[in-house]
């Protein structure tokens, strides 16, 4: 059986067409499969729910998309321990665990487990359960050229190694391919409630500094603020039903707000469309006020410092450098994580970053061929 | 003159002499971590008292060839800061300055030689305190924490080092000072400060570290149960995680640690216990008062026979104080012991401590088990006498033989103490030639002379530029020749 087949025109990265597509059902045919694209000289991207298959930069070539549909299922749940070992073309959506939870959220409906362990996503929950760095606790990843290699393992506590997990998390499959994710567990809470409080943005970082304040133990602290007008504030509580009632009640004294059981519905969304840009802003804590009222839609974890921004395709270079100076004044970065292709060709997508001829050096070792999507991640590696 | 007395006469010209050790006896004190069976006196002590001074010892050492190790508090357990001999050793003790506590951004910034208890007395007026918290963290530093990815009690609710650091600036083993991660979360780029975290001084030395604060908890509950068997303990713990109870801490001591915790410091804990959990719970009022409940009636269904309930911060103090004291306290029922840290998953505890039982009475030597159950990180004590000939290497046999019980359960050769000298002959049973051979390539990023930190973590270590698969076995570069 052919390693892998022609290309369809679906089969673009960012607008670049790829020649061939594999799918490989196994950790053993991936690597079968990269062995032989590294003997054919062949530019890899991987490909697994598709949903970010656009962010960071176009690839310089895209020869063979190596696409994880088939690369799917629970490997393992050890439920005493709360671990899960998951192939990387698992949708994240589709684990059912009962009384238990991966504790990350899915911005993009569809995404994978290897997708979004390759581009670090995560959601409002952060505040409460860490980031996808924070959960993974083993990998197994193909190297370019097709070696099979293991960090990390099934125990929560492990120290033995380096620890690359961390490594190939948000590195964008410019490493290599992953096929297996290992992840601690939570326990899925029996109660939640969220509190609501509409205000001006003037008023919001006050806001959030009373929610510091009290000892309520937030699973998530999100805003939503549209261009123009007020901003709402959500704050999730989980927990025991006695634990949630009493800080639920606290947060709604402490915000003037409402307490209600239903996510608002931008929960968890980003706020672009496909016309618009959209960018990651971090910030310092106490900074996290400095990013609102910029004149464009922003959404996210104002409890951990990440937002996202939505910005017009019109006059988007400028806005963009404006955001992306505010929020490195405020002790973060902007990353324009996707735009549409005009816009792409006006604006630095990764900006400024410190470590960049450390992260050279990285790429030459894992991928010296520079075959793994290459072009699409910081400085154009 | 000879590389390493150039190197002192260039370091003394540069950062003055009160920072340069030379004298033979003076670097004695030096000799060893806290793993004190592995000595060796360092070539030179370099003492720097800011990154710069860091930065140029580094660049010193580059230049002339010379390997070197960081040191912090010198309290590691697996002889990851044992010195070269014909290296710089790099204290960083004098760089203790807590540079800044920023309770509204939750992080603090830190020099690496600030002492782990000395954060959270920094950050607790504004209500704050550093959550990892290694039993030695009363005088372990900062930069030593990050090099070992050291954990503590609370981890299994709060996370590791690891979790905790969200910014670094260190020298790399270049020479060269830079900017890992930051003040705000999710720097772009590769995690260079995840993988640095926890590479024990192999990638570079930590010279300020960012950490995030935690809000300290509104109420605090801890809970002692005594059982008649391990099982039974191992039981209840599985009961409390199943239960969907996530505690700040669990800890478990066998009949033998509790022994020599009564011997040390009478904490008095009940009498003809075969061994006792300690269980902590924090955070908010209500929660923590329901489940403090589920727990006490979880003990109590699955065995114990005595509960004794904390009523105040002096009794929790005590149900502390037996398990902080307990390696310590085995120096009173055995002249030698060895320290083990082996990670096992939490729900094969029972059967794990059964096959340790069943090793040690094979070889005729005794295992104390005292350790942190809720995440299955396992420190047994094995107890030998080095006057007695023969025990030594039937103590040494033992402890090689719980590693590989980790092994074959699925856990990991260590939780916290690090691979350092110690296990580095371990990693190849954890790990395959390709995986240490993947875990080469991020040294070789970093290190590419070999220079920081040489023979520590991997057993035989390829020489970067040399051609993938053409390595041979045994192989070292001369700096690890001692």
């Amino acid at each position: 059986m052919a390693l892998w087949e022609a290309a369809t025109g679906e089969d673009t990265v960012a607008g670049v067409p790829a020649r061939f597509v594999a799918a490989p059902a196994s950790t053993e045919e991936a690597s079968e499969v990269l062995r032989a694209a590294a003997a054919d000289d062949l530019t890899v991207v991987v490909r697994g729910g598709a949903t970010k298959l656009d962010w960071g930069m176009p690839p310089r070539r895209a020869d063979l998309i190596v696409d994880t549909r088939h690369l799917t299922g629970v490997v393992e749940h050890a439920a005493g321990d709360l671990i899960v070992v998951l192939r990387a073309g698992t949708p994240l959506a589709s684990l059912d665990l009962p009384g238990q939870q991966l504790a990350l959220d899915l911005p993009l409906p569809g995404a994978t487990v290897g997708g979004t362990v390759a581009t670090n996503t995560s959601g409002p929950r952060r505040q409460a359960y860490g980031t996808v760095r924070d959960l993974l606790i083993g990998i197994t990843v193909v190297r370019p050229g097709g070696m099979v290699t293991r960090a990390g393992g099934k125990v929560v506590k492990n120290v033995a190694g380096y620890d690359l997990g961390k490594l190939y998390t948000g590195s964008y499959g410019t490493l290599g391919l992953i096929t297996e994710c290992a992840f601690r567990l939570h326990p899925r809470p029996a109660a939640q409630a969220v509190v609501l409080r509409t205000a001006p943005a003037a008023a919001i970082g006050a806001l959030l500094a009373a929610v510091r304040a009290e000892q309520v133990v937030p699973a998530a602290v999100e805003l939503d603020a549209p261009a123009q007008g007020p901003v709402t504030l959500a704050v999730l509580v989980e927990g025991t039903a006695i634990g949630v009632r009493d800080r639920a009640a606290t947060l709604a004294k402490v915000l003037d707000g409402e307490v209600t059981d239903t996510l608002p519905p931008w929960w968890g969304a980003y706020p672009w469309t496909g016309e618009e840009a959209g960018l990651k802003l971090t910030a310092a804590l106490s900074r996290v006020p400095d990013l609102l009222g910029c004149g464009v839609a922003l959404r996210g974890s104002a409890g951990t410092g990440v937002l996202y921004a939505a910005v017009p395709a019109e006059g988007a270079p400028t806005v963009v450098e404006r955001l992306r100076a505010t929020a490195i004044r405020a002790g973060g970065h902007g990353v324009v994580l996707t735009a549409p292709p005009p816009v792409r060709d006006q604006v630095d997508m990764w900006g400024p970053m410190p470590g960049l001829a450390l992260m050279r050096r990285v790429k030459d070792q894992f991928d010296p061929a520079h075959a793994f999507a290459p072009g699409r991640f910081v400085g154009g590696i | 003159m000879t590389a390493l007395e150039r190197l002192a006469t260039g370091l003394r010209s540069a950062l003055g002499a009160g920072r340069v050790i030379s004298d033979r006896q003076e670097l004695r004190t030096y000799e060893c971590d806290g793993l004190a069976h592995y000595k060796v006196t360092p070539g030179l002590v370099v003492l720097p008292r800011d990154a710069a001074e860091c930065a140029r010892t580094v660049k010193a050492c580059v230049e002339a060839g010379v390997p070197f190790v960081a040191r912090g508090s010198g309290t590691g357990l697996s002889g990851g800061a044992l010195p070269h001999a014909d290296g710089v050793l790099i204290v960083t003790s004098k760089m203790r300055t807590i540079i800044e506590v920023a309770p509204d951004d939750e992080r603090a910034v830190v020099e690496p030689g600030v002492i782990n208890l000395h954060v959270t007395h920094a950050a607790t007026p504004a209500g704050y305190y550093y959550a990892p918290d290694p039993s030695s963290q009363q005088i372990c530093s900062i930069g030593g924490n990050v090099a070992e990815n050291s954990g503590g009690a609370h981890c299994l609710k709060y996370g590791f080092t690891t979790n905790h650091v969200i910014g670094a600036q260190i020298v790399t083993p270049e020479g060269d000072l830079v900017e890992l991660g930051g003040r705000a979360p999710d720097s772009p780029g590769y995690d260079l400060l995840g993988a640095f975290v926890g590479s024990e001084g192999t990638l570079g030395i930590a010279t300020r570290v960012t950490v995030r604060l935690t809000r300290l908890p509104e109420t605090v509950r801890t809970l002692l149960a005594a059982f008649r068997t391990t099982d039974e303990a191992g039981a209840a713990t599985s009961a409390i995680i199943a239960a969907g109870v996530v505690p700040a801490a669990v800890e478990m001591m066998d009949a033998l640690a509790i022994e020599a915790a009564e011997a040390a410091v009478a904490c008095g804990y009940p009498a003809g216990a075969g061994a006792v959990l300690i269980v902590e719970l924090d955070g908010p009022r209500a929660e923590v008062e329901a489940q403090f409940e589920q727990v006490t009636a979880l003990c109590d269904g699955n065995g114990a026979f005595e509960l004794r309930i904390a009523a105040d911060p002096a009794e929790r103090a005590l149900f502390w104080k037996g398990r902080k004291s307990a390696f310590a306290a085995v120096g009173r029922i055995s002249p030698d012991y060895i320290v083990q840290d082996g990670v096992i998953p939490r729900t094969a505890l029972p059967e794990v401590l059964r096959r340790i039982g069943e090793v040690s009475r094979a070889h005729g030597v005794r295992v104390a088990n005292v350790f942190h159950a809720g995440d299955g990180n396992l420190h047994p004590l094995v107890l030998f006498d080095d006057g007695v000939p023969g025990e030594a290497d039937r103590a040494e046999e033992v402890s090689g033989a719980i590693i590989d019980l980790c092994i074959e359960y699925g856990g990991s050769i260590t939780g916290e103490h690090g691979v350092g000298m110690d296990k580095a002959k371990y990693m190849p049973r954890m790990f395959t030639d390709d995986d240490l051979e993947t875990m080469q390539l991020l040294r070789c990023a970093f290190d590419p002379a070999g220079l920081a930190n040489p023979g520590k973590v991997f057993p035989t270590p390829r020489l970067c530029g040399e051609v993938p698969r053409r390595h041979k076995a045994g192989e070292t570069t001369p700096a690890e020749l001692f």
